[in-house]
């Protein structure tokens, strides 16, 4: 699966800052173990930065502590030239869109929609028309006049989202936005997300664990794991190179063999083996493929092929995902519907496909070397 | 199976299950209605005759049949209305609950929304000594605030009546469940919406709090209104007499052993507060059945 559909973005607002987090600590109280120490990270102007990751791993404390709802134990953090570590929430000027919602229940939608300009004592007038405006850039001007307990969460989030954008904040937060959605819903709002942004040009920090939402949004993508970043750049330039295990299996649910090379071979711990053509022997190295990167029937040039019996298979749809056995491991391949799946199945994954990392989980990249072809299955 | 067959179908234990059970004019569904009735009669019985009192002559009342309404007579009330200051004691009883009202809503809202909401040293203190204060009876404490009035010299005013209700610990108690019921994320999209601490009060939590508002009133409206308690502690004079406490110091003193005009008397210190339930009949149901809310 490949982040595509992307049209060349619009140059980023002049106003819209770079946020600068620089040396970010925070402990929460009575914590044992902080939630991040010395985190630096530069979100680009204009863009979205994404930051994914599992459950846990600081990327919503990342997000409140730019936004002002949390304190920090150290670092700056800073919009452009300003530094805002020690300015409250209030006055921050970041809009942040919540996975909750989190809509006034007693005000109307053009009341919660404008809630933020009359806090800002904008003239009535001016109020009207920008609400107006928001609610139609996403939609809802049909429903100013109803209660949030009227709307379905689509519409509620909606308009969430119109409250955030209607100051034309430079800064704009959202934090998990659309996990409360279901499915399909999930898909157009995303879509709609990622036009809504370019639209504005606001300096955007999502925050999720969804990585088809990370790799569809981001601008700057960034993946975290326990209070570290793991990986950041391109979306392009993370699912194609993942620096370490954590991220191969994270973005894409890559399959990972570990096991020393030897003569066109991989054996892997509990003696399994498949074959490896075109990579220097003696290695204990860490092998991954992604499931829809397999060709059917042996590899041709280099490369990797597995010979393995068949434990289960699920119809996706236009592709069957089967699930391997090699040793004590599963590996999961995706296959054409109408592939003949009996007993054993050999797939082959080419060298631009693998991926080798160290016994650290660390990525290690070989030049690759042609070597001749000999067939050998698993035990 | 379509509902007939379903209903005719035998059941476990072997017995179908017929129409008739569920008719109207079933024996199960008759003896219902007659308990059902028999249990309002004996619950509007003595309103009504307390209403049949107040609208028969003096003379007629305990004789014949002393359930049906003979000759109808407004007499009573004349008297009631000219011997009795009673529009005096309903405008004291106006004012002294939606005094305290207002007061209870000025102290309770912002002290629930603290033990709610904000984290400051002593907050877990002062929620066990809210539970606490919600256990005690104010008959409990009443001498040593009557001790406090006095040394204000407030005893015998509309002031005695008011300001020990003010700070009402149901309130806060109540008043807490519900905002606490409230994710969190909605007071802070209010600050990242630029709403300061008094915004936040008056703009977001206040106007949220109104479903919670309504119930506690309610609440309040009534017990104040109708208690006789504190006003005999309080008061000497009937100059700043609520209804209750009025009308009984008349009882005794005036109108004796008049049912006729006692009735009267007692029909109309009951006609406020039916007058307001039939207005807000439906906030004082949804009150009663209230669930903290449910928001988003």
């Amino acid at each position: 699966m490949m982040p595509d559909g992307k049209t060349t973005a619009p140059p980023a607002r002049r106003s819209a800052p770079e946020v600068t987090l620089a040396g970010l600590g925070k402990t929460y109280r009575g914590a044992a173990r902080p939630t991040f120490t010395d985190l630096s990270l530069t979100c680009p102007a204009g863009r979205i930065t994404v930051i994914v990751g599992p459950s846990g791993c600081g990327k919503t404390t990342l997000l409140r502590c730019v936004c002002g709802l949390e304190d920090t134990s150290a670092g700056t953090i800073r919009f452009g030239e300003r530094d805002v570590t020690k300015v409250d929430a209030e006055r921050r000027g970041v809009a942040m869109v919540f996975q909750n919602y989190a809509l006034y229940p007693d005000k109307t939608v053009a009341g919660n929609i404008g809630f933020p300009l009359r806090m800002a004592r904008m003239p009535k007038p001016d109020i009207e028309r920008r609400v107006a405006a928001a609610a139609r850039l996403v939609r809802i001007e049909d429903y100013l006049g109803r209660r949030p307990s009227e709307l379905s969460g689509g519409q509620r989030q909606r308009v969430g989202i119109a409250r955030a954008i209607v100051r034309g904040p430079d800064v704009l937060m959202m934090d998990e936005p659309l996990s409360n959605l279901d499915t399909k819903l999930r898909a157009e709002m995303r879509a709609e997300l990622g036009a809504l942004q370019r639209q504005i040009g606001a300096t955007t920090i999502y925050v999720t664990h969804d990585q088809t939402e990370a790799l569809t949004l981001a601008d700057h993508l960034v993946v975290m794991r326990g209070g570290v970043i793991e990986q950041q750049g391109s979306p392009e330039d993370v699912f194609l190179a993942p620096r370490n295990t954590f991220v191969a299996d994270f973005m894409g649910r890559m399959n990972l063999i570990e096991g020393k090379t030897a003569d066109g071979r991989l054996t892997t711990g509990d003696g399994a083996e498949a074959r490896l053509d075109g990579y220097p022997a003696g290695r204990e190295v860490v092998l991954g493929f992604r499931p829809e990167e397999v060709a059917l029937g042996p590899a041709a040039e280099g490369g990797l092929t597995v010979s393995a019996p068949i434990e289960r298979r699920e119809l996706l749809g236009t592709e069957v995902l089967v699930t391997l056995r090699l040793g004590e491991r599963l590996l999961r391949v995706r296959v054409p519907v109408g592939t003949p799946l009996d007993g054993t199945i050999t797939v082959s994954v080419p060298p631009r496909h693998l991926h080798f990392f160290g016994a650290d989980g660390g990525r290690i990249d070989f030049a690759a070397e042609a070597l001749p072809r000999r067939q050998v299955s698993s035990r | 199976m379509d509902p007939e067959a379903r209903l005719a179908a035998p059941r476990k234990g072997g017995q179908p299950v017929t129409k008739r059970s569920t008719s109207p004019f079933a024996p199960g569904q008759i003896a219902v209605h007659v308990a059902l009735a028999a249990g309002a009669i004996f619950m509007l019985l003595p309103f009504w005759l307390m209403i049949r009192a107040a609208l028969t002559p003096e003379a007629e009342i305990f004789s014949g049949n002393m359930l049906t309404l003979g000759t109808v007579t407004l007499d009573n009330f004349r008297r009631v209305f000219a011997e009795v200051p009673i529009l005096r004691y309903y405008f004291n009883g106006i004012f002294v609950v939606v005094a305290i009202f207002i007061g209870q809503v000025i102290v309770c809202v912002p002290a629930a929304y603290a033990l709610a909401r904000l984290h400051f040293s002593g907050r877990e203190l002062s929620l066990w000594i809210v539970l606490g204060a919600l256990m005690i009876p104010y008959q409990v404490t009443a001498i040593p605030v009557y001790v406090i009035l006095a040394q204000f010299g407030l005893i015998d005013t509309r002031s005695a009546l008011i300001l020990p209700f003010v700070a009402n610990a149901f309130g806060v108690f109540l008043l807490r469940q519900f905002f606490l019921a409230i994710p969190g994320s909605v007071f802070e999209a209010a600050r990242l919406d630029g709403a300061g601490a008094f915004h936040t009060l008056f703009s977001v939590v206040l106007p949220m709090a109104r479903p919670a508002l309504v119930t506690f009133g309610i609440f309040s409206f009534v017990s104040h209104w109708n208690d006789y308690f504190w006003p005999s502690f309080v008061l000497r004079s009937d100059a700043a007499a609520t209804v209750p406490f009025g009308i009984v110091r008349f009882l005794d003193a005036e109108l004796g052993s008049d049912y006729g005009p006692q009735m009267a008397a007692a029909t109309l210190s009951v006609l406020p507060l039916l007058v307001g339930f039939l207005l807000a009949q439906r906030q004082f149901i949804n009150g009663i059945a209230m669930s903290a809310g449910q928001v988003e």
